[in-house]
């Protein structure tokens, strides 16, 4: 463990899985309220584009990525907004196009191979560069700056969306900044985990604590340091045998952290005195 | 609300309902099963987009109203959302949003009117629940501790005696009179008025999409006031011309929302 803290890649690798660990849970916890566990999903989706299109223009992928994901996520917050029915297959096409899109742009850029793709897909986060952490540093920066000045509101909004109407809270620009922030998560979290479970990072640690807190803030606390464990965990693992992508055994690990909070939560709410509902 | 029309799902829900509320009443909106009560409340605080006539709110439509901490709104009950836990004093703070800075922590202040606000309601020493461990008629006083603690001047509660046991409807009879006596407006939706009565100033009943007065009305102008200024303390303003602001109406932007 000593030593490994002396290389350089994996310094770089720790700092990505803490960063990643801290703001996925916080994003997720007000993504989980609202019910829109597959936002994370959706967005990682459309990612995989911008990925290709940085490949393609030889920019560096992390910024078309947050790019494409933010115009995606708004544009899924319109359809979302507006939509009944039609707005569920309308997002299920983006999705598509997302990844159709992502899979051909690579095939046609120069240098890019699929199988560069699959470091998106699945994470390399032994592969994170100094400057890739700048940038998801930034990102964490915004992301729980949001969380810190909009919290309050985002709480509300997601709590009971015709509350925050009736207290003249700005509810589409509450609902756009709730989606910008989790395309920025999902960038961050391309790296460690990869942007097909990019989203159990967020969904994973809110599920699990939820199980075992009593408020929301106590729920968002939790969910952040169990996402912090299970992002360090997964990258030890990784580290202890190289075969093994971290963003499997982070997602392995975390849902093995929820079956454990099932149990515990059963438990500690058994002895708790029942209440009539 | 003047000749407001809402339609829900293919289906006129309202057809050109007017009521004027003024402050200090306490207006029972009543009606059968699925007449349009909840849409005619969510409507008037433009929880629910027009597809004519219009609402005022102290004399602004709600896409520009701007004083929303003089408004308390409880809803039919408590959202789950997602499912992740919360305490009763984090949803009962969450009233006092509309009166909170940005930026700003939540100060004495709003720790001073939460606390009063779950007294009144018998549930100071469930703060720290969480609320999905509460009761139905115990949720229901959270919306309703929710609504006091932003310190409103007009509190719209759609049915808070659904499913309430008959010990918080009394607490809620106890709580609503004494709001009625500080000079509050209060409008609610009630299926039957029960322990209400003596503190209700008014009845109106909503029948074919109309509210009328609970004497039969029509219309309900006629408890309306006279004066149509625009000016302060009149909730809705009524003018009892159906269907002349329809234009004014288009030019509301309808908030979404799912009903």
């Amino acid at each position: 463990m000593i030593e490994l803290l002396r290389l350089e890649f994996f310094q770089l690798a720790l700092v990505a899985a803490l960063l990643v660990g801290l703001c996925a849970p916080a994003v997720g916890t007000f993504v989980v309220q609202r019910k829109l566990s597959l936002l994370g999903d959706g967005i990682g989706h459309v990612a995989l584009t911008g990925v290709a299109l940085g490949f393609l223009t030889s920019t560096e992928p992390v910024v078309t990525a947050v790019i494409v994901a933010v115009a995606g996520a708004v544009a899924i917050e319109l359809v979302r907004a507006r939509g009944r029915t039609s707005g569920d297959v309308a997002l299920a096409l983006l999705f598509y196009g997302g990844i159709a899109g992502g899979v051909m742009l690579m095939a046609v850029a120069p240098g890019g191979a699929n199988g560069k793709l699959t470091s998106y897909l699945f994470g390399a986060i032994a592969s994170v560069k100094p400057q890739d952490i700048w940038i998801i540093g930034g990102l964490a920066v915004a992301v729980i700056g949001v969380v810190a000045v909009f919290g309050r509101e985002l709480f509300v909004l997601c709590q009971d969306e015709d509350l925050a109407k009736a207290s003249g809270l700005p509810v589409r620009l509450l609902s756009l900044v709730l989606a910008v922030t989790a395309a920025l998560t999902v960038v961050i979290a391309m790296r460690v985990v990869g942007l097909l479970l990019v989203s159990a990072l967020m969904v994973i640690p809110v599920a699990t604590s939820q199980q075992l807190t009593r408020g929301f803030r106590s729920t968002m606390v939790l969910s952040m340091g169990l996402g912090v464990l299970a992002a360090v965990g997964g990258l030890l693992v990784s580290t202890a045998s190289p075969k093994i992508p971290p963003g499997a055994s982070i997602v392995l690990l975390g849902l093995a952290g929820y079956v454990l909070a099932l149990g515990i939560g059963r438990f500690v709410r058994g002895a708790r005195p029942r209440e009539s509902t | 609300m003047t000749g407001a029309q809402v339609v829900l799902d293919g289906r006129a829900v309202l057809r050109g309902t007017d009521l004027a509320v003024t402050p200090g009443e306490v207006v029972a909106v009543t009606g059968a099963n699925g007449s349009g009560k909840s849409t005619l409340v969510r409507a008037l605080l433009g929880l629910v987009p027009l597809t004519a006539g219009q609402t005022l709110l102290y004399g602004s439509p709600p896409a520009r109203f701007r004083q929303w901490h003089r408004v308390g709104y409880v809803p039919q009950r408590l959202a789950v959302g997602g499912g992740v836990p919360a305490t009763v004093s984090e949803i009962v703070t969450s009233g006092r949003v509309a009166r909170q800075r940005r930026l700003r922590r939540t100060s004495a202040a709003d720790r001073e009117a939460v606390a009063r606000a779950l007294r009144a309601v018998d549930l100071f020493d469930r703060a720290g629940d969480p609320v999905q461990s509460l009761s139905g008629g115990q949720q229901q006083r959270v919306l309703i501790a929710r609504a006091l603690a932003g310190e409103p001047d007009v509190f719209v509660m759609d049915e808070p005696m659904a499913g309430v046991d008959a010990e918080s409807q009394r607490l809620l009879a106890g709580t609503l009179a004494a709001l009625a006596e500080e000079g509050r407006t209060v409008v609610l939706v009630l299926h039957e008025s029960g322990p209400l009565a003596p503190v209700l100033t008014r009845r109106v009943v909503v029948r074919d999409g109309r509210a009328e007065d609970a004497d039969g009305v029509a219309g309900a102008a006629a408890i309306g006031r006279s004066g149509e200024g625009a000016e302060g303390g009149i909730v809705d303003e009524l003018s009892g011309r159906p269907g002349e602001n329809a234009g004014n109406g288009q030019a509301l932007t309808p908030v979404r929302g799912r009903p």
